[in-house]
């Protein structure tokens, strides 16, 4: 056996890796609070397009899961202020929902699906913002700190500054990134693509589909609640509006964006949105209307080359 | 116990913007098969248009509603046309994005055009003033629009059970295929039917001009509410949509008096019980 050459992609991956360690020596800080943006909303996005694009179901509730990230991660830092515990908790505040609520979710497809999460998501967004006691109401969370990286008795590492958080949020979204690139090419990955093109075929293979969707939709949570975990350090806030199905939207667009059936089309897609959207908003504060004809042109654009799907109009 | 009747109205008249908006929605679902993200912007443009040629342009109210009516139909036909009549043969969840886009649209033109919320103009004279009802007083305008949500619901039910073209659509929504094989223009009653619930999203948003606050932001609050009441009625089905407008409408007047903390959470547990029990909707036959 001789030893490969790296490919070309391999070698661009690994320069836009070391760029990113690069960063916060090279550019200024609004640049570096930028890029945390797009790499949360990176990660968000990638777990939407396991379910979206990988298995075929479209949910509109995604950002109730952001929601329980954060709100789970606020709620610990605001007691127990250690990152870790933060972080973790979030992720699985998210992912005991996502495994709850998708048990339910994945006895249906297509729209139907599509109103259940909407649904599920709407009320998770309720709750943030009617329940004050809990959740702090419509006001939300505020004063969450960014507390230091803790092992107890180990190790204590400041991540006060912008810099630092940066990297915190850098290699958690790489490894996020990094394991869902092995996901889609494992067994797994490729059961659910399956899943996605034919249903009855999957079936009458012996695939448990449902089975599946719900470990699509909980893994599809839990990175919706790394997502959203690693922001409340970054605002110090919380507020509801994050829970509201607009918020859902976004990784809808950033992988429509960058492209449904390829790997990393989410991550060009949350990059594009975020530059997109701080280059139109220098020049008018409707970003959103640029955005929606983007959205129609895309759609327009590429009808059925990337569809799967196909119902004759009658003519 | 009065006010338990009291409340009851206003509900009432709530229900009927539910109604207007989920008419048109649910008839667009039951024949073209697309759910229509952008129905509750519709809404906010009829209402919008409604302001400019009443409150801005001094019209008299009926012509102003009439004139939002056609306005809004226009949109309308020129979102079915240009845009959503090219992706009927690819996936569903397109069709959903496509219109997701017109929401993005909708809502910043509304920004660009009337700069955000309007004040309300008056009530005009002829609908203003109170009716002594269960002891208290109840605005002759909540009246109006309750007949308002009752005439349309009797007309749809005449337009689709005795009229030739009503025949025509329920023809093309059953089996489209073969209302194109006996002679039906299908994409002729696709875009007629959009044109006419366009319209009804309208009639609701237009008739709300002089009572309700109109912002920008409205047609994404107007739409979920459009979606519960769909969903808990049936996807496509008219008289379940009249019917969940009606508990909706009723049991968030009762909930905002009662349970203000949960009454939102409660209608969507009601319209998650809904999917899961019976997604054909309560009142499927």
């Amino acid at each position: 056996m001789t030893r490969r050459l790296p490919s070309r992609r391999t070698i661009f991956v690994g320069f836009l890796v070391l760029a990113l360690f690069l960063l916060p020596w090279i550019v200024g800080k609004y640049p570096v609070y930028l890029t945390i943006q797009i790499l949360i909303l990176a990660v968000f996005s990638i777990g939407f397009n396991l379910l979206f694009g990988y298995t075929g179901l479209l949910s509109f509730g995604q950002a109730g899961f952001f929601a329980l990230g954060a709100y789970g991660c606020a709620k610990i830092l605001l007691v127990v202020p250690n990152l870790l515990l933060g972080l973790a908790g979030g992720v699985v505040v998210a992912g005991v929902g996502a495994l709850l609520l998708g048990i339910l979710s994945v006895r249906h497809t297509r729209i139907y699906f599509s109103m259940l999460t909407l649904a599920f998501g709407m009320m998770i967004f309720s709750i943030a913002w009617k329940w004050r006691d809990f959740t702090g109401g419509d006001d939300g969370l505020v004063g969450i700190p960014r507390a230091p990286l803790e092992i107890p008795g180990l190790v204590s590492l400041s991540v006060a500054t912008m810099e630092r958080y940066y990297y915190v949020v850098l290699v958690l979204s790489l490894l996020a990134i990094a394991a869902m690139h092995r996901l889609v090419r494992s067994p797994l990955g490729l059961t659910l693509q399956a899943i996605r093109d034919s249903e009855t075929r999957a079936e009458f293979a012996g695939v448990p589909v449902r089975k599946y969707r719900l470990v699509a939709f909980t893994i599809a949570g839990l990175y919706a609640g790394l997502a959203g975990a690693l922001l409340p350090p970054l605002e110090n806030t919380v507020t509801p509006s994050i829970a509201h199905w607009s918020t859902s939207a976004e990784p809808v667009m950033a992988t429509l964006l960058g492209g449904v059936h390829a790997f990393a089309g989410p991550i060009v897609g949350a990059f594009l949105f975020f530059i997109i959207k701080d280059i139109i908003v220098r020049f008018t504060e409707y970003w959103l209307i640029w955005f929606g004809v983007i959205v129609v042109a895309l759609v327009m654009g590429f009808p059925g080359g990337v569809m799967s799907i196909f119902v004759k109009r009658p003519k | 116990m009065d006010t338990i009747a009291f409340q009851g109205l206003i509900g009432l008249s709530m229900a009927m913007y539910l109604w207007l908006i989920s008419a048109g929605l649910t008839i667009i679902f039951g024949v073209l098969r697309i759910v229509n993200f952008a129905h509750g912007s519709l809404f906010m443009v009829g209402a919008y248009l409604a302001y400019t040629f009443y409150g801005q342009m001094g019209l008299p109210f009926g012509v102003a509603v009439v004139l939002s009516l056609l306005g809004t139909g226009l949109l309308g036909l020129v979102m079915e046309r240009w845009f959503l009549s090219r992706i009927y043969a690819i996936d569903e969840a397109y069709q959903l994005l496509l219109t997701f886009g017109f929401i993005l649209i909708l809502d910043d033109a509304v920004k660009m055009i009337w700069g955000g919320v309007f004040k309300i103009p008056p009530i005009p004279a002829f609908l203003d003033g109170f009716w002594p009802v269960f002891g208290r007083s109840f605005p002759v305008y909540n009246a109006f629009v309750i007949a308002v949500g009752l005439v349309v619901a009797a007309l749809l039910w005449a337009l689709f059970e005795k009229t030739w073209w009503g025949r025509i659509v329920r023809a093309t929504a059953s089996d489209r295929e073969m209302a194109s094989a006996i002679g039906v223009n299908v994409p002729r009653v696709f875009s007629a039917v959009f044109v006419f619930g366009s319209m009804l999203a309208a009639l609701g948003g237009a008739i709300g001009t002089p009572v309700r606050v109109v912002a920008p932001g409205i047609g994404a609050t107007m739409i979920i509410q459009a979606f519960i009441i769909t969903v808990i009625g049936g996807l496509g089905n008219l008289k379940g949509a009249f019917v969940s407008s009606l508990i909706v409408g009723v049991l968030s007047a009762y909930g905002t008096l009662f349970f203000p903390v949960f009454e939102l959470f409660f209608i969507f547990v009601i319209m998650a019980v809904v999917l899961l029990i019976r997604p054909q909707g309560l009142f499927a036959r």
